[in-house]
């Protein structure tokens, strides 16, 4: 088993009475990318802010590239990039003067600090806007320019933290093709999101609800392992469909799209076609079939989100 | 040498940030003057020209006179004239007037027999000379303006007969060192500076760290290696150099419109100016690690602010304070610094004349950098 930059056991943190993270274990490899997918509230930003050492855990043990947290919080400093979630750097200096302030923090000056900043700039197609306020620019060029302060002192672990909120579909797919040539380089990397078709890029990830973990792997893992059928029905009337469909148990969701309905299926019902041609509500013109599962099916089936 | 360079990144940071805000530069500048000419002018305890009445029983040639000496001393100035006391009274409850001359019928006897007079003899008895020549009635809710009538009690009135002053020999001789002229702006000028720079030091330090939490920008800044005292040490180098030009705005322009000198040696001035602008600026962060939010921190910087206008010497002694103000006065940075700075600009004594001052600011200054560097936890908890 390769190297691990995170392991943390049994990690917890209350806020009064409102337990944001119970008992989260977790395992993050070296050089690879690992993804927190889970709605709003669920704690993805307190796991992170536990795992970079801003808060300490109510209970539980956490090692962060070999530092024990929160006690080594400060030396761990050097050696990771956070780019948080609301924006961070500042407003009123220009794209070049953040950098350049991240720059000397991190004790890089001179002919080092200038290549390195124009290097940023470039890979992250930052150039025409290197004197523009910050506090001017558009969402996905300030999630640009905090991924580049993130990664200019080039850390070893980077916490990404809904990195991609604000960006549009062209764009987010230019992030992570970004993600990926920090990953080749060796950067491990952990990034919270929402959206499935960015936690299916993960090489790992875990889901989160209510601040606890319901399941973890790759997503073929996941999806392989998910404890039900999906079935797609196509037919007419399927608002009244779902409403019966949704009554018995074995039905873990139903889901309409378009004119289909998506059926997840309960494994303990061993043929979902039979199961669905012996209910009466569906018309014997309705054409079924089962499908290969989805992310999105995988989060409905862990968080028990579907039953509305 | 990484902490200097990381205590270089914020100061220059703070100083982009400053340059851009243009209202904070604006004020920089034009606090120290609006405030130099308001104090300047509008503070005066040498009260002149005082509204006042007359009720003149007499109306003789020597009641006319009487006026006309009085006025002369610019002290007071005759406005309203009142046919009896009853009115006059009504008139100074009314505010017309501060003050009413009451002058007897018999003003020209008491006036002969009067000691200052010294007309006549044998010589006036007792019970003839203890006759004042006639009665003020002021509107004493003002003690300031009450001392000045008051201060008129013992005016000369010899040259009212035209006779040589019988000058009775004093018995104290004052000498006024460094302001003989007894001017207000003499005293008020130096003082100015602490109270300005009470102002502004604080104002702007207090909200330096909340600022950064308003805006989100904390949680960026305490992920990456700064430490807190190289934080707080960037945050305040860039307002020394502004507090600094704030003195010279004060100073220089005292010397030009007031004629305030600066008597001390320029190092003395520098030296001691620092000392309170480092001790104000570290107040002004510590505010920042308690305040939550900025509107807090300006409460708080108030809340300094007040009594150091009021305890700190600038308008009334301290050593006209009762003894638990005293106490309170003795907390205040400003009052140490009004001390120092009069004593530097008027009386070009050295800092280590005052020690226990100059001492207490740089004590002052070590633990609030202190307590600002612990007090910020570089965590969210
Ligand atoms: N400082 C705090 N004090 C009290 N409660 C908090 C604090 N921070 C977070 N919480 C609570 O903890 C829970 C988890 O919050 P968190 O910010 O981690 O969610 P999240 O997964 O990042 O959500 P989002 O996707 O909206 O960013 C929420 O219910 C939130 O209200
Ligand atoms: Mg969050």
């Amino acid at each position: 088993m390769s190297e691990l930059v995170i392991e943390a056991s049994k990690l917890s943190r209350n806020f009064g009475d409102l337990k944001a993270i119970q008992e989260l274990d977790l395992e993050v490899e070296k050089g690879r990318i690992y993804g927190f997918l889970g709605p709003n509230g669920c704690g993805k930003t307190t796991a992170i802010r536990l795992l970079t050492g801003l808060l300490k855990p109510s209970a539980g043990e956490v090692q962060v590239l070999g530092f024990n947290l929160p006690r080594d919080a400060e030396k761990l400093r050097l050696h990771i990039g956070y780019m948080t979630q609301r924006f961070s750097l500042y407003d009123d200096l220009t794209v070049k003067e953040n950098l350049q302030f991240v720059a000397r923090i991190y004790g890089l000056v001179g002919r080092q600090q200038n290549s390195r900043i124009d290097e940023l700039l470039n890979t992250n197609g930052l150039i025409p806007q290197k004197d523009q306020m910050t506090g001017s620019m558009s969402g996905g060029q300030r999630q640009r320019l905090g991924l580049s302060a993130a990664t200019l002192h080039k850390p070893e672990l980077l916490f990404l933290d809904e990195p991609t909120s604000a960006v549009d579909p062209e764009n987010r797919r230019e992030f992570w093709e970004q993600l990926f040539d920090l990953s080749d380089q060796g950067t491990s990397i952990l990034v919270s999101t929402h959206y499935m078709d960015e936690a299916e890029r993960c090489h790992k990830l875990a889901i989160l609800e209510e601040g606890i973990k319901r399941a973890d792997g790759s997503p073929e893992e996941l999806m392989q392992d998910m404890g039900a059928h999906v079935v797609e029905i196509g037919s007419t009337n399927l608002r009244q469909l779902k409403q019966e469909l949704l009554k018995l148990s074995d039905v873990i969701s139903a889901a309409q799209l378009g004119a289909r309905l998506r059926v997840l299926i309960n494994n303990s019902i061993a043929d979902p076609l039979a199961f669905l041609t012996q209910q009466k509500s569906i018309s014997a013109e309705a054409n079924i079939s089962v499908v290969r599962p989805s992310l999105e099916d995988v989060f409905v089936t862990c968080t028990g989100e579907g039953r509305q | 040498m990484n902490a200097l360079l990381r205590i270089y990144a914020i100061f220059s940071k703070e100083l982009t940030q400053l340059k851009r805000d243009r209202m904070t530069f604006g004020m920089v500048v034009m606090i120290p003057l609006i405030q130099l000419m308001l104090f300047g002018y509008a503070i005066n305890t040498n009260v002149r020209h005082i509204p006042v009445g007359v009720v003149d029983q007499s109306k003789t040639g020597l009641s006319r006179v009487l006026i006309q000496t009085i006025s002369a001393t610019q002290v007071v100035k005759f406005t309203e004239h009142y046919i009896n006391v009853q009115q006059a009274e009504t008139a100074i409850a009314s505010a017309e007037v501060r003050a009413v001359l009451v002058i007897p019928k018999d003003v020209s006897q008491r006036l002969v027999r009067h000691q200052s007079v010294g007309l006549g003899s044998p010589p006036s008895s007792d019970e003839e000379t203890s006759r004042p020549v006639a009665q003020w009635v002021v509107d004493g809710s003002d003690t300031t303006i009450a001392a000045a009538i008051k201060s008129l009690r013992n005016m000369p009135l010899a040259e009212l007969l035209s006779k040589p002053v019988n000058r009775t020999t004093p018995t104290f001789e004052v000498t006024l060192l460094y302001n003989p002229e007894q001017r207000t702006a003499v005293n008020i000028v130096p003082g100015l500076v602490a109270i300005i720079l009470t102002m502004t030091m604080i104002m702007f330090t207090s909200a330096a760290i909340v600022r950064e939490r308003e805006r989100g920008n904390l949680e960026m800044l305490i992920t990456t290696p700064v430490r807190s005292i190289e934080l707080m040490l960037g945050k305040i180098i860039p307002y020394m150099f502004i507090g600094a030009l704030q003195v010279v705005i004060i100073l220089g322009l005292g010397n030009l419109v007031f004629n305030v000198p600066v008597n001390g040696g320029l190092w003395q001035l520098a030296g001691s100016t620092s000392l309170f602008i480092t001790a104000s600026l570290t107040l002004g962060l510590v505010i920042s690690t308690i305040a939550k939010n900025q509107l807090q921190s300006t409460q708080m910087t108030i809340f300094v602010l007040l009594p150091s206008i009021l305890l700190s010497g600038f308008v009334f002694p301290y050593e006209g304070m009762p003894e638990a103000a005293q106490y309170i006065a003795e907390t205040l940075p400003a009052t140490h610094f009004v001390r120092l700075i009069r004593g530097v600009v008027l009386r070009d004594v050295e800092m280590i004349d005052m020690a226990f001052d100059v001492y207490w600011l740089a004590i002052f200054t070590l633990a609030g950098l202190a307590v600002a560097s612990l007090r910020f936890k570089k965590n969210l908890d």
